[in-house]
């Protein structure tokens, strides 16, 4: 099968969180409850483990391309719908001792709940704090990418759910394609700082739910250059290495005197 | 409750004259008491959430990380007793490594929830999760110290034959070495994760769990009596290094150790890392030959090194909290501290 992507675009989103509530429709996924957070309309605040799309709420003091809003001082409210990023290399996946996370024949990154012993070490080595463990159920959750209605040849839930197409569902390749056509369209049109949040260049090697954004990565709370941890493996077991051999040479040179 | 605020009938009439004059108030109005007023600011992230999830682990996996580092140094404390020939410590070495053996998986089960779910981390060896090279060290620990054991008790029993004896070195090797595997691994689950403050002190966490996991090792052997040179000798050097790794901690200027430094976490790595350090070291080096003040700079170690697993648990809450941690890491290595 061919490996599907997301895009995502924060210039076409309404903020209405329809991909929300289908997405917890479909997967079944208890509410967050009813809190009132203040962080505009976003009350949910991030992705958790029952939360598998997130819509953000962002207020800025900068213009919205050539918009005029007939305030005094320049005003943008944007919209973002936020999701696991089924990166090309997986921090949850790589971390995960039971082999729960798996890449799937989609390219997605999978957690077989049946699997899943709720060790927690996915929730620590995830560099976008995506997957979560529910502590009611044990285990640790995450968007599935909708793998059952994709492999029955249907798109995903919030995709198919959402009325503007901010969340398009297709093919990696193509995808990656349209954000850059996406991207430019909206420079010619003045919308300057759009760009492609995509990280290509680190260790995560790039994802399988690509965003175009408005601004600054940080301010949608993407990690500007994440990592996969285990790029780390070596220097760690090294230094664990060192400080067993001195531990050895402690105990040794003690009984021996 | 906030007084409420006094607007005057003068006032309300100011600003209807000033709407009819200008067809808008350019007054910026009242505040009210108390309420952060939303207003459109240049973020530097996300309404200042968090971007990564908190470490889930209940209080008994820092507890593990402490009775792993006991145990497994034990084991190698007991094989080197055994080499030099020092037959009375070598079983309590070993029982204490086999104690340690014992509580571990039931602080584990304990976190996961249900006992079963122990047995899905053997359904696959990953060499690349530091998680599962931890839990298949600690079934072969836990396999070869209880055979050490059983070997070792058999022998003292006057059931010794050869192959009996043989068996206690080829387990007594094995414990020692996946023990020091065990001691340490729970630094490297620490290091090699997206949290920034364990992240970023990949190199320093090996050296801090396994001095005490060894310093640990050898107070529960001075706490049970053991007051010999070798203990001594070893509280000694390690309570230096601690003292060392409490030094550096508080010299360091970096935005990434501030919940290390700072705040609640700070304190509590403090109070460790003085009780694990200064505290032990100079107990045992003036007072080290009254066996009170000497069982006194065990506990305070023993204490200490305890304090210290649970300091790092936390300062990876706190460092997973702060955004600002990671995109300046991320955009511009270690160098600059902002807001220090």
């Amino acid at each position: 099968m061919a490996v599907s992507a997301f895009l995502t675009d924060a210039s076409l989103c309404i903020g209405c969180k329809a991909c929300e509530v289908a997405c917890k429709e479909w997967n079944h996924i208890p509410a967050d409850g009813f809190t009132f957070t203040g962080n505009s309309y976003d009350n949910t605040n991030s992705l958790g483990a029952s939360t598998w799309r997130h819509v953000m709420f962002l207020e800025q003091p900068t213009a919205l391309g050539p918009q005029i809003t007939g305030t005094e001082d320049p005003f943008r409210w944007l919209f973002l719908s936020d999701v696991c990023k089924h990166c090309g290399n997986a921090g949850c996946l790589e971390a995960c001792p039971t082999g729960a996370i798996v890449r799937t024949e989609i390219g997605s990154v999978y957690v077989q709940p049946d699997v899943c012993n709720g060790c927690g070490y996915c929730v620590v080595s995830c560099p976008f704090g995506v997957v979560d463990k529910d502590h009611e159920v044990g285990t640790a959750f995450k968007c599935t990418f909708c793998y059952d209605r994709q492999r029955e040849g249907l798109m995903p839930a919030c995709a198919k759910a959402c009325p503007t197409q901010s969340i398009r569902f297709g093919e990696l390749d193509e995808l990656r394609q349209q954000a850059q056509i996406r991207v430019q369209q909206l420079q010619e049109r003045g919308y300057n700082d759009a760009r492609i949040y995509d990280p290509e260049e680190t260790s995560v090697a790039g994802t399988h739910a690509m965003f175009v954004i408005l601004g600054e990565p940080e301010a949608y709370n993407f990690p500007p250059a994440p990592e996969v941890p285990t790029i780390h493996l070596a220097s760690a077991w090294s230094a664990a290495l060192i400080s067993a051999l001195a531990v050895l040479l402690v105990v040794c040179v003690a009984f021996a005197t | 409750m906030a007084e409420p605020m006094h607007i005057t009938e003068e006032r309300l009439e100011a600003i209807r004259e000033e709407a009819a004059r200008n067809g808008k108030v350019r007054d910026p109005g009242m505040v009210p008491l108390a309420s952060p007023f939303p207003k459109p600011a240049a973020a530097t992230s996300y309404h200042g959430n968090p971007v990564l999830k908190p470490p889930t682990w209940t209080w008994q996996v820092p507890l593990y990380f402490f009775v792993g580092g006991v145990a497994g140094t034990s084991a190698l404390i007991a094989l080197v007793a055994h080499l030099f020939g020092k037959a009375e410590l070598v079983r309590a070495a070993l029982w204490i490594a086999f104690a340690g053996a014992l509580i571990s998986p039931p602080l584990l089960i304990a976190d996961l929830g249900r006992p079963a779910r122990f047995l899905n981390m053997l359904r696959v060896f990953k060499l690349r999760s530091a998680m599962s090279v931890g839990a298949w060290t600690l079934v072969g620990f836990s396999s070869a110290i209880g055979l050490s054991v059983v070997c070792h008790e058999l022998a003292l029993a006057g059931y010794g034959n050869t192959w009996l004896l043989v068996l206690e070195w080829i387990t007594e090797i094995f414990a020692a070495f996946s023990g020091l595997i065990l001691a340490s691994y729970t630094s490297v689950l620490l290091g090699v994760s997206a949290i920034p403050v364990w992240s970023e002190n990949r190199t320093l966490v090996p050296a801090v769990f396994l001095a005490g996991g060894l310093g640990s090792a050898v107070a529960v052997l001075d706490l049970l009596g053991f007051l010999v040179p070798a203990t001594q000798f070893i509280g000694i050097v390690v309570s230096t290094v601690e003292t060392i790794i409490a030094i550096s901690m508080e010299l360091r200027g970096r935005y990434v150790d501030r919940p290390l430094r700072e705040g609640a976490t700070g304190w509590l790595v403090r109070a460790g890392g003085i009780l694990a350090g200064p505290v032990s070291l100079l107990l045992r080096i003036f007072w080290g030959h009254n066996p009170a003040l000497r069982y006194l700079a065990a506990l305070c170690f023993v204490v200490g090194a305890l304090i210290t697993r649970y300091a790092w648990i936390a300062a990876g809450r706190v460092s997973s909290r702060d955004p600002q941690a990671l995109f300046q890491l991320q955009r511009e290595g270690n160098k600059g501290i902002p807001g220090a």
